[in-house]
């Protein structure tokens, strides 16, 4: 009877009290970071705001413009954690929005965008157009076969052109 | 050299048209960096190695766009697009182009 109880209560421990851990610690952890993530990009947006950012090809001001001009561009690859990952799991039963992921690819990209205006910064320069966004499929989701592995990554990549805006 | 991905350059006007240059690389990060961007997808966070990926992949395939654009006797490149396809896990294919042309 005693044996039967310890059996029960170790396969309990592996198959619902591990998973639990492993979600916990990826919950907190994953919480943590992402907070730290968000008050980080806050304030360096807020550092680099005067740097005027837009998708225009030919924005007011730039055919004229002197001084630097130049590529610059800005990348980010954040990961998913397993809470995020399941509970995207749960989500894609039911289908809708998923605030998790919705949350995690706007962190990938604020962060390349905020890279990208750094460059442009250290060039001298205090504006940055034609901004475009692009993504890459590193986790390999769109491959099939036996490379294909169970990640979940954002990936944001950024580029524009940084110039400086003549002086008023 | 000028690279932008605008049509223009600023006070410089585009005086002839070298041809569209191109470049391109499939890098990969060693298997050590695809383990630890393992783990990193328990807890998440930023996946520094990738990150790293994309740039220096960024970064090669412009210098061989550059390469191009110089050996057809260029000093600037406009429009520079990016692209990147899928291959397998953990590389990425990094594509450079844009068109090369003589500014002044």
């Amino acid at each position: 009877m005693d044996g039967e109880n310890a059996s029960l209560a170790v396969t309990l421990a592996l198959y619902v009290g591990l998973p639990a851990v492993v979600l916990f610690v990826g919950w907190l952890v994953g919480h943590l970071s992402e907070t730290k993530h968000e008050r980080s990009l806050a304030a360096r947006e807020e550092a680099l705001k005067d740097i005027e950012t837009t998708d225009l090809r030919n924005p007011p001001g730039f055919a004229g413009a002197e001084g630097p001009c130049s590529l610059v561009s800005g990348e980010a690859v954040v990961a998913s954690d397993t809470f995020k990952t399941w509970v995207f799991g749960l989500k894609n039963i039911v289908g809708g929005e998923s605030k998790t992921f919705t949350r995690l690819f706007d962190r990938a990209r604020r962060e390349a965008l905020l890279r990208m205006k750094e460059r442009a910064r250290e060039l001298g320069c205090d504006a940055v157009c034609n901004v475009r966004f692009d993504s890459a499929d590193i986790g390999g989701n769109a491959t099939s076969g036996a490379k294909k592995k169970n990640s979940n990554m954002a990936v944001a990549l950024v580029s524009g052109t940084a110039w400086r805006r003549p002086a008023a | 050299m000028t690279i932008v991905n605008t049509e223009t350059i600023p006070g410089k006007t585009v005086v002839a048209v070298k041809g569209l240059v191109q470049g391109n690389t499939v890098r990969a990060k060693n298997i050590g960096r695809d383990i630890a961007a393992g783990f990193k997808n328990m807890v998440g966070g930023e996946l520094k190695g990738y990150t790293e990926l994309l740039t220096e992949s960024r970064r090669e395939a412009m210098t061989r766009m550059i390469a191009q654009a110089e050996a057809l006797g260029a000093n600037a490149v406009v429009n520079v697009r990016f692209s990147t396809s899928a291959i397998t896990s953990g590389a990425s294919e990094m594509m450079a182009y844009g068109t090369a042309v003589v500014a002044e």
